[in-house]
């Protein structure tokens, strides 16, 4: 067989049922025999949405997404979406061509030093020298994107390498030295978080996207109902833990409820299950919940103590060990009195907006909450529409929130919502996007149209960068600059591509709008403009401590 | 403060650039590396001396080296009992007057001359931090025309 097709054998034998990309000069022979193959293929129309799809499809279905680029520009285009990926633990695995062996390092055509440039945000990469490596190549790369702290790994195959011919041997097994990730908490860790969880008057459970990565949803859930210890997401970890179940805090951080904030900075333990405290959560990290006691629980062992000091240290996963801490505990602690105090928060510091005047944005998704039934899978872009959509849909489902928390990538949602769709076609995708984000990676409107992927995009049009142009208006005495947006009739451009778009400009308008998008059988744009300068609130600004929010709402 | 870690590692292309992409990216030190091939040809020997100011930046560069799919193992010499050791060349001037004088102080630090032409000689040297330093400043009063030092390599018991 030729490396080409020994690829694509290796692909179905690990259950790759679709992959996007973008073809070019040095994956012909790739293309060639994914013309024969059995494999569903996405044409994009930039390698950016191919990156960004497979990574959307990844976090939808829990499955590994994959993604083929050419050599030079073709790979340097997928980077994007790699780092994305990187930033957010995602299962990706990334083909690119490169230039013939003997060329490598001859600064030949469409010659970059993939590898090169990809190692800082891959979990591992491959240059493949020999197409007796190709298979076990590939089996490992699927094995390290897929276990462990799951993130993209990168495959670059010289195009002589894909035509050369070899016999074929599928690898029983994968065993890499280096790699052994931990699964099981330490017994004596239990125990002790155990203790500490028993005794807390003031615990948080404080859960990121590790909840989803390892399905330990049902197990948190039923931690924290049988501990009675209320329950703050990160960005990433939203759908984690039911949106509307009582215990529920909202998210924290930066745009966190400031019920949540405040939970967290008056708690005397936090429970933080598969989350880093990042800086967008933390605020000022020296003055972040200064009476809490910290258990972490992370398979990372890198993510322990690397931003806060913890307490009490368990690296596995987070399904495993939630369920050993289950069945340690016998009887939750008292927290009767805290939750009142979180209550009392929530009454006195409710998320709420001014409604009135132009359509809000906040308006427009809880009528898209309404409209799905709290179902459908959502994808943002970044910037004040990806805040409004963590704040105002609730998330009951782990894999229905899909959003760029790490890298922040303009341009993400779009295509991830493409990924999402193609991997659960049965569900609703809503990209909730705003004016810039969608002009970031607009092209793939022929994607959608052409292989009928059925998505519908709000669009919250404000005219501006609008998050940016947020920070300017506090902290730059409203100089917007380069903020204001000249852009496309966005409706017309849809029809352009053969997709429909509805423009919403008033508030009675909204939900029937809403409710036409889901009944035509196509992707579409709807257009809302929204009130031009409305803020994100509560917000921290940079470098506070969280709970020092601004926006005379909380 | 310094610390020695030594990294066992996958003897494959690349493997240097990670680890050196690692450190810059995330802003870690490296004093000196040494890396050489073990008994097993598949594995290479890395001895890493970093700058860290406190233990919890020592504690995540052995994590993050440890995330790193190529090494295998890491182990941190700080609080294990090891010997280390540098090797140096120096090229100090030379003169058939002085040479007793710095024969003498070579003899005490177990360094050797190896070659020798005309004015100047260079010399070999092996040892602790610490003896090489003090070695140096002996040298010092020749003049040290040129020095080169290897990193320190590191063994534990």
């Amino acid at each position: 067989m030729t490396g080409a097709q020994i690829l694509i054998e290796c692909l179905k034998r690990e259950g790759v049922e679709v992959m996007f990309g973008y073809p070019g000069g040095q994956v012909l022979p790739i293309f060639d025999a994914l013309y024969d193959a059995d494999i569903k293929f996405i044409l994009v129309r930039h390698e950016q949405g191919a990156a960004h799809a497979a990574d959307g499809y990844a976090r939808a279905t829990g499955k590994v997404g994959v993604c083929i680029a050419t050599s030079g520009p073709g790979a340097t285009n997928l980077t994007t979406g790699i780092a994305n990926a990187y930033m957010d633990s995602i299962p990706v695995v990334a083909i690119t061509g490169q230039v013939k062996t003997f060329l490598i390092g001859n600064d030949a055509f469409q010659e970059a030093d993939v590898t090169g440039v990809t190692r800082p945000i891959t979990k591992h990469n491959f240059l493949v020298r020999d197409a007796k490596d190709l298979a076990r190549i590939i089996r490992e790369a699927f094995y390290i994107a897929s276990t462990g702290r799951p993130g993209p790994v990168l495959i670059d195959i010289p195009s002589d390498v894909q035509m050369q011919d070899t016999e074929f041997i599928w690898p029983e097994e994968v065993k890499i030295r280096g790699y052994n990730p931990t699964y099981f908490g330490h017994p004596g860790q239990i125990k002790k978080a155990a203790k500490l969880i028993s005794q807390a008057k003031r615990p948080i459970l404080y859960t990121g996207g590790g909840i989803i990565t390892s399905g330990a949803h049902l197990e948190l859930k039923g931690l924290a109902e049988k501990t009675n210890i209320p329950v703050t997401n990160t960005l990433m970890g939203l759908g984690g833990f039911p949106g509307t179940h009582e215990l529920f805090l909202g998210m924290l951080g930066m745009h966190g409820t400031a019920y949540a904030n405040h939970a967290i900075m008056g708690s005397d333990l936090i429970i933080a299950v598969g989350a880093r405290f990042d800086d967008r959560v933390t605020g000022r990290l020296d003055a972040f919940a200064p009476t809490a006691k910290i258990i972490h629980i992370d398979i990372d062992p890198a993510s322990i103590s690397k931003n806060v000091k913890v307490d009490v240290p368990i690296v596995g996963d987070a399904k495993n060990i939630l369920g050993q801490l289950l069945e340690e505990i016998k009887k939750g602690p008292d927290t009767g009195e805290w939750l009142a105090t979180i209550e009392s928060w929530k009454k006195k510091y409710p998320l709420t907006y001014k409604d009135g005047g132009k359509i809000k944005p906040q308006y427009v998704i809880e009528q898209i909450y309404q409209a799905t039934k709290g179902e459908a899978i959502i994808t943002t872009e970044v910037g004040q529409n990806q805040m409004w959509a963590c704040q105002w849909y609730k998330y009951t489902h782990p894999r229905t929130y899909i959003s760029s928390g790490g890298l922040g990538t303009m341009g993400f949602g779009f295509p991830a919502a493409m990924g999402a769709k193609l991997g659960c076609p049965e569900k609703i995708v809503f990209d909730i996007a705003g004016d810039g984000s969608i002009q970031m990676n607009i092209q793939e409107l022929a994607t959608c149209v052409a292989n009928k992927i059925n998505v519908k995009v709000a669009i919250l049009n404000n005219g501006y960068l609008g998050m940016v142009r947020q920070w300017q208006e506090l902290f730059y005495k409203k100089r917007y600059s380069y903020t204001k947006l000249y852009n496309p009739d966005f409706v017309k451009l849809a029809e352009s591509y053969g997709a429909a778009g509805i423009r919403v400009s008033k508030k009675e308008e909204v939900r029937p709008a809403i409710e036409k998008a889901l009944s035509i059988d196509n992707t579409v744009f709807i257009d809302f403009h929204i009130e031009p300068e409305e803020n994100v609130y509560p917000m921290v600004p940079a470098g506070e401590a969280i709970n020092r929010m601004l926006g005379g709402l909380a | 403060m310094r610390h020695t870690i030594s990294a066992l590692v996958e003897n494959k292309f690349g493997v240097l650039a990670r680890i050196a992409g690692l450190f810059s990216a995330r802003g870690y030190n490296i004093a000196s590396l040494a890396v050489s091939e073990t008994l097993d040809p598949s594995v290479s020997y890395m001895t890493i001396v970093v700058e860290a100011e406190d233990e919890k930046i020592l504690e995540q560069i052995k994590k993050q080296l440890n995330k790193l799919i190529d090494v295998i193992t890491i182990t941190d010499f700080t609080k294990k009992e090891h010997v280390d050791r540098e090797l140096i060349l120096a090229k100090v001037n030379y003169s058939a007057k002085e040479k007793n004088k710095l024969e003498n102080i070579l003899n005490k630090y177990l360094a050797k001359i190896i070659q020798h032409k005309g004015d100047a000689a260079i010399i070999e040297a092996v040892g602790e931090q610490a003896q090489i330093r003090q070695l140096l400043e002996a040298l010092s009063q020749f003049g040290i025309k040129e020095l080169v030092k290897t990193g320190r390599i590191a063994m534990a018991y």
